[in-house]
């Protein structure tokens, strides 16, 4: 078993043995295998790993974006493989919020249209959306820049704006693709303790790929990937201090999971 | 979605009028060559669609206005003794030489008519009138071929056919097809105008006007059942038959269609260049839409908003500029005519022209792999 998670009653994704090929005429390229991974709600997730190990993969097929080849996976007990590509969307609306490395917001909108836009998405329009992107901009301290264009913030004030965007659905689960990035180090901490709080406090799934060594504190797991494999879990008990979950052996690929309990 | 529509076409102010630039020139190029076609029509067929006539006798085979053969009046007292007539004259057409007070000799149509009959009357008479035609060898002509036919007032001199002749009067906008101007006479100077060995026996048309009892169509079977060697045509059908010989028969209709066709084409390749660079300039959002849980049929409705904007308001500078140019062509010797149907039809074809031309755009936004958000 290859696992990267604890058993949780409130899992809010479900993978078993996830595993993704690329094909390309005859060439197959492999570039996720056997993954298996619960998500529970109020748990801020990581997942790290060299380039090419399979985050973004996995974080896309955990997004619904991307199918998986094998394996099965829950979203809020949804078997999403079961579904037509045309629900996709659906789930994508429903049930996550995406916030992206490069902040993906659209430059002719300001940051509450932007925020107002993924609520047009969901059928929200007009004043109640009008309303609801200022209220979402307030809670990511961004109130005073609801009339700024993209170009006129900060990256981490972009960010913000991404995350609360992110949040127009009021998702239980919270995507990121290497969220800090592109940011300074106050800008970073300032969108990581964001997402702790969406985690914790609002009782969110965050699933976060980084290779920013500044946010591991900030982490309740991180899931180490390389070769498309998940290698090594750990769990953080505090600040700094990191449990080991799981590691898998480097030599024979055996697993050798070691449980604690916290 | 909306908004977002109209943020990214506007956002780009160069791209945009470059977008709305297409637009106007395809629409007016359109607008110019359609409304060429409409006048020219129009013109070739005028002096019947103005004729008040309810049918139109030709000889035998004649198949457009502008080659009236002549053929016997006996004719002319078959058809006044035939029931359901109400009234009829003698109309002539034909071609004849004018000779300007300056010398130089210039072709003409030469229209005979009766003065006061009510059938086959030149219109939009702005000097003198039909009744000054009741002088010795008269004439009116068009104001628009004063200069053409080298005359300025009521009074001027000239000779047509070795025949002297006076202006009386002038008209507004009676254009000829050909290079021919129309200049109207009485039946019997017109006779006098083209050729002076001709006796008042003859003529080249006959007009009928049927009783208001009768029906045309019926009363143009009865007079066809009744002469020989002539055709009977009701006014609409030898319009058409006019209007279809220049246009189509000739090719001219089929050059200036042609050319429409291709302001049309032009029109789609421009807007859908420009409107699909603008997607290209956007695709990353469009990805970030689909990931975030957009439907093609939401991107659709956003690049479809964005093509009936460029459509509306391309049309909208499209009317300006074509009002100017119509309003230009009044004056000049090829009308170009725009009913309020046309621009109508205009607004339809701009939003379909546009719509076309963002089915490419559509097609790029419905493969877009959402998975590209997550791409660098």
């Amino acid at each position: 078993m290859r696992t990267g998670a604890h058993k949780h009653n409130d899992a809010v994704i479900v993978a078993k043995a996830l595993g993704k090929v690329y094909r390309e005429g005859t060439t197959e390229l492999r570039a996720l295998e056997s993954v298996d991974l619960e998500v529970a709600a109020g748990e801020l997730t990581l997942l790290m790993g060299p380039s090419g190990s399979g985050k973004t993969t996995l974080l896309s097929i955990l997004g619904c974006i991307l199918r998986a080849s094998e394996g099965r996976l829950e979203i809020l007990g949804e078997d999403v493989g079961s579904l037509e590509e045309s629900e996709l969307p659906r789930i994508r609306r429903d049930a996550i919020g995406f916030v992206f490395q490069g902040f993906n917001l659209f430059p002719t909108l300001t940051a509450a249209e932007n925020v107002a836009l993924a609520l047009d998405l969901r059928g929200v329009r007009g004043a109640v959306a009008h309303k609801r992107a200022e209220e979402l901009l307030a809670e990511v301290g961004l109130a005073q820049k609801a009339r700024a264009f993209p170009a006129d913030l900060s990256g981490g004030q972009k960010q913000r704006v991404a995350i609360a965007r992110a949040l127009a659905g009021d998702p239980p689960i919270v995507l990121a693709d290497e969220p800090t990035a592109a940011l300074d180090s106050t800008s970073g901490r300032t969108v990581i303790e964001l997402l702790q709080r969406l985690a914790r406090e609002h009782r969110r799934a965050v699933v976060m790929v980084t290779h920013d060594p500044r946010v591991l504190p900030f982490g309740d797991r991180t899931i180490h990937l390389e070769d498309g494999r998940i290698v090594r879990a750990e769990k953080n008990i505090v600040t700094g201090l990191k449990e080991t979950l799981f590691v898998e052996a480097p030599v024979t690929g055996a697993s050798i999971p070691q449980e604690f309990s916290v | 979605m909306g908004l977002l529509a109209r943020r990214n076409l506007f956002h780009d102010k160069v791209r945009f009028v470059v977008t709305l630039t297409g637009i106007v020139f395809a629409l007016v190029l359109i607008i110019i060559q359609f409304g060429l076609f409409l006048g020219f029509t129009t013109t070739t067929s005028n002096n019947i669609d103005h004729s008040n006539a309810d049918l139109w006798i030709v000889f035998h085979g004649v198949g457009y206005f502008d080659t009236g053969r002549n053929f016997s009046e006996r004719k002319f007292y078959q058809v006044l003794s035939t029931p359901g007539v109400e009234r009829a004259e003698k109309y002539m057409q034909s071609f004849g030489r004018w000779k300007r007070p300056d010398g130089r000799v210039e072709n003409i149509q030469v229209i005979g008519f009766h003065p006061g009959s009510g059938l086959g009357e030149p219109w939009n008479i702005v000097e003198g009138s039909t009744a000054d035609l009741r002088q010795e060898d008269s004439v009116l002509v068009d104001e628009l071929y004063r200069e053409k036919l080298g005359v300025g007032k009521i009074g001027d001199r000239v000779e047509i056919g070795d025949h002297r002749a006076r202006v009386v009067g002038f008209t507004r906008g009676i254009r000829s097809f050909t290079t021919s101007p129309y200049v109207y006479a009485t039946f019997k100077s017109s006779l006098d105008y083209t050729n002076p060995t001709s006796s008042e026996d003859s003529t080249a048309y006959i007009l009928v006007k049927a009783k208001p009892a009768d029906s045309p169509t019926e009363l143009q079977a009865r007079l066809q059942a009744r002469l020989t060697d002539v055709d009977v045509y009701t006014t609409a059908e030898f319009s058409r038959k006019t209007r279809f010989y220049w246009m189509f028969t000739t090719g001219a209709g089929l050059a200036v269609l042609t050319a429409a066709l291709m302001g049309l084409i032009v029109g789609v390749a421009v807007v859908a260049q420009t409107i699909y660079a603008a997607t290209m300039d956007h695709i990353r959002e469009y990805g970030t839409l689909k990931a975030m849980g957009a439907t093609n049929r939401y991107l659709y409705r956003v690049l479809i908003e964005q093509a009936v904007w460029s459509a509306v308001l391309g049309y909208a500078a499209a009317m300006v500029v074509a009002h100017f140019i119509v309003e230009g062509s009044a004056k000049g010797g090829a009308v170009i005519l725009m009913p309020w149907s046309m621009s109508a039809g205009m607004l339809g074809l701009a939003v379909v022209m546009c719509i076309a031309a963002a089915l490419v755009s559509i097609n790029k936004v419905t493969k877009i792999d959402p998975a590209m958000v997550f791409r660098g």
